[in-house]
């Protein structure tokens, strides 16, 4: 993982394998994607992270320890650590409402966002953002925000700083299904085209915009093919695969760097429900299972670590034991860290000038 | 060691529910994300699943049992070759840690808004930049302000409905993209709610935005960004996410353009905290203000009025000169009763000053100049010597400016006010496209002799 700053990580990008000419990229999508072993391990245990940190939430939450809305990422989880594989630290990322993963996958601490869930004064935002609403300037995370679609333009205006200061960076705004009918995205994708915005909109298309499927709530025959109409390269990528999403990603991110705005749509599956709060009568039991088993994205590279004997169910358990460890010590810190002070109610409102 | 397994809650209202099925049965080995057990309330179902691992020793609920209350024991997970102690689920629920409470601390108290207190020194360089002063439009105090806060600061760049090529809807903007390029002056299409988000995330990372809308009735399509994401952001981020950002425009009336066109939009921004709200008159605090709007790292919402833009004003030459955001100015001293106006209202408040000295009342009227932070210890000061407050907005009255300023006097200055405060506003109706209801539904200099007569017993 590039953002993670993790040493296996910026190792292993530099033993990647150089990517084909772009002339060549057809063939290189069918093409076995190829990893060294260190990424895929990474991208294993980055994964397990989020699997494990958002079960931990669910349960935090199951008990009452956090409040209000708390969107799970549960299934969705190739769709970030692929992305976040192809950027650098310059580049931006920013997204909607189901963002923990995002945060963990842009390095932030484990502990800071579990304690901005439970709204205690060491989460990211000092307990007063929560689920919906985190933060890191430092790793170039810019939320986190809370109303469909809005984070399109913004992440657009991110792009639009990164060209205005010709940075070299990228913005990756992601949204999902849901969002995609949103008119201010339509608004945005006329705009970064034109203007030729280094924009990567990434649709993670779990199927269902709450308990809507996305076949009752989106004419035409495909989401990504929305880009078509402004002129935006575009592709459908399959989403619950990690080794897929980060091949992919890669070409976009590259195209973006410096040709303009790409739309990729990213097919993947929430096992949760939209929210903690959901009834389960949309989609049945069945479909949520045959995915679960069939094309789970940890399951999928667990199986391909030991089927191509890059690694043994030991090193497996001892990484599963490390992400647990992690997870448990940052439910720990979200308990025992205060609340915010009550001086806290009247602070950053305004900066003063 | 055993690890228990409560019943979770699905919302934070939840005080009970319905365990409808495990998933595992006792001796089973579960791994963390094993699903074990199925909850149902009256509008939602969850699966639940193990967080660590272990062996099912114990099943405390019944699959099927109902009234399950948050937080009880429904289960016992044990280690390897452990037999799930006897008094398992007995003990009371562990419940939930409070919140360490928050150190010792006084309650909270608003601070008092961002307005400067003393202000003698600041009234002082504010009268000393007008010594030397050059004739200029609102129109051209605007334009000045933008080109030389961009030739200071490279970060700052205007983007809005033809500001570029066309050179302003209302040439506000003539002659920017001849100095400073396309790149700075950006002609966006008509889409405000998109380009309002771009404008606010290109802030976010740390550039200074001038968003102009063509006018502020369309501020609306963009109302989001600039309350959820501009103004709010701020607090979300516990600190972290400035917007230095301004929405700048016409504001108010215009003439015969109809309702959709013609609206008042100070209280409404004027409500949200994580704004500044700021209504010029003259042109030397439309450039004053607009500079100091630019350079502030909030985001502004800049109100300027159309049939201002060709009015001309004294203007200080000193391009250093800033004018304070905050601070109210006393355009014409009184002591009968004091008048509150911005924007174009400040006018019909100067002529209706003019009306009331020919009939012996001394009127002392007051630009408000910025409606968020109000600058309250000036109004108060005026009303504590004239004991009289009328309040002069464009805009309707329902919870206007003006239900505002009875309100801060009731607070601050009751015990000083010899009558109720009187409101002048905009009538309580869409803007009449014809010219003799359009007319009757603005306030004029009439209305406000009226309501400084009434405030006098006269």
């Amino acid at each position: 993982m590039a953002r993670a700053a993790s040493k296996s990580g910026t190792a292993s990008k530099a033993a990647a394998k150089p990517a084909a000419k772009r002339t060549s990229s057809r063939s290189r999508a069918k093409a076995k994607p190829s990893f060294d072993n260190d990424t895929l391990m990474q991208f294993y245990k980055d994964m397990l992270l989020i699997r494990r940190f958002e079960e931990r939430a669910g349960q935090l939450y199951g008990m009452g320890l956090i409040g209000g809305f708390c969107h799970l990422y549960i299934g969705q989880e190739a769709v970030v650590i692929g992305m976040q594989h192809a950027l650098d630290e310059c580049d931006s990322v920013i997204t909607g409402y189901r963002d923990h993963g995002h945060m963990l996958a842009c390095g932030m601490e484990a502990r800071g966002v579990m304690a901005e869930l439970t709204g205690r004064k060491d989460g990211y935002s000092r307990g007063k953002g929560g689920s919906m609403h985190m933060f890191s300037r430092e790793k170039r995370f810019f939320g986190g925000h809370g109303i469909v679609g809005a984070q399109v333009p913004l992440g657009g205006g991110l792009a639009f700083a990164a060209k205005y200061r010709e940075t070299g960076g990228v913005s990756v705004a992601y949204f999902g299904d849901g969002a995609s009918n949103q008119g201010q995205i339509a608004e945005t994708m006329n705009m970064a085209s034109l203007w030729k915005l280094p924009l990567i909109m990434v649709i993670e298309n779990n199927k269902y915009g709450m308990g809507t499927s996305v076949n009752r709530s989106s004419a035409g025959p495909a989401l990504h093919l929305r880009g078509d109409a402004y002129g935006i390269k575009n592709k459908k990528i399959d989403g619950m695969n990690v080794m897929t999403m980060a091949e992919e990603c890669k070409e976009a991110v590259e195209y973006a760097r410096t040709s303009g705005p790409v739309l990729l749509e990213a097919e993947t599956y929430r096992y949760r429900g939209h929210s903690m709060s959901d009834p389960a009568k949309y989609r049945s039991r069945d479909e949520v299972n045959k995915m679960r088993e069939e094309r789970d994205p940890i399951e999928t590279l667990r199986e391909h670590l030991i089927k191509s004997k890059i690694v043994d169910a030991d090193a497996l358990k001892k990484i599963d034991a490390d992400v647990r460890a992690v997870v448990a010590d940052s439910a720990e810190f979200a308990q025992s860290s205060p609340e915010p002070n009550p001086s806290e109610l009247y602070t950053d409102i305004l900066i003063e000038a | 060691m055993a690890i228990d397994i409560l019943m979770p809650a699905l919302s934070p209202t939840m005080t009970e529910g319905k365990l409808a099925r495990w998933l595992v049965k006792v001796g089973d080995d579960v791994s963390a994300g094993d699903l074990i057990a199925e909850i149902e309330t009256d509008k939602a179902t969850m699966e639940v699943e193990a967080v660590d691992e272990g062996k099912v020793g114990k099943l405390l609920v019944e699959e099927g049992a109902e009234g399950v209350e948050v937080n009880a024991i429904i289960a016992v997970l044990v280690g390897e070759g452990e037999e799930a102690p006897a008094d398992a689920g007995k003990s009371a629920p562990p419940a939930a840690s409070p919140a360490p409470a928050a150190a010792a601390a006084p309650a909270p108290v608003a601070p008092q808004p961002l307005a400067a207190a003393p202000t003698a020194a600041m009234d002082a360089a504010e009268a000393k930049a007008y010594e030397s002063t050059k004739e200029q439009t609102v129109r051209d105090a605007l334009r000045d302000a933008m080109a030389e806060e961009m030739r200071r600061d490279g970060d700052v760049f205007l983007m809005g409905e033809e500001v570029a090529e066309y050179q302003g809807a209302y040439k506000v903007s003539q002659g920017l993209l001849d100095e400073f390029g396309a790149k700075r002056v950006i002609d966006t299409p008509i889409t405000e709610h998109g380009f309002a988000g771009i404008g606010v995330g290109a802030a976010f990372d740390g550039l200074k935005p001038i968003v102009e809308f063509m006018t502020f009735n369309f501020s609306m399509q963009a109302m989001d960004h600039i309350i959820n994401s501009a103004a709010k952001t701020l607090y979300m981020s516990g600190g972290q996410m400035g917007c230095p950002i301004v929405f700048r425009g016409p504001n108010g009336a215009a003439a015969r353009v109809a309702a959709q066109h013609s609206q008042c939009y100070a209280s409404w921004f004027a409500h949200v905290p994580g704004l500044i709200v700021i209504s010029p008159y003259s042109a030397g605090d439309a450039k004053g203000l607009l500079k100091a709007a630019i350079r502030n790292p909030n985001p502004v919402i800049f109100l300027e009025n159309e049939l201002l833009y060709g009015q001309t004003f004294d203007v200080p030459t000193d391009e250093d000169f800033v004018t304070p955001i905050g601070r109210a100015k006393v355009l014409r001293e009184g002591k009968d009763v004091t008048i509150t106006a911005f924007s174009l209202m400040c006018q019909k408040a100067l002529e209706a000053a003019d009306i009331l000295a020919g009939e012996g009342i001394e009127a002392e009227v007051i630009d408000l100049r910025t409606i968020r932070p109000l600058d309250t210890d000036t109004i108060v000061r005026s009303v504590q010597k004239t004991n009289r407050l009328v309040s002069v907005e464009e805009g309707w009255p329902y919870a206007g400016i003006g239900a505002e300023l009875a309100a801060t006097m009731m607070e601050k200055a009751f015990d000083w006010l010899d009558a109720p405060v009187v409101r002048v506003a905009g009538e309580d109706v869409p803007m009449p496209y014809a010219a003799n209801l359009e007319q009757l539904a603005l306030a004029n200099a009439d209305d406000i002799v009226a309501a400084a007569k009434a405030a006098c017993y006269r």
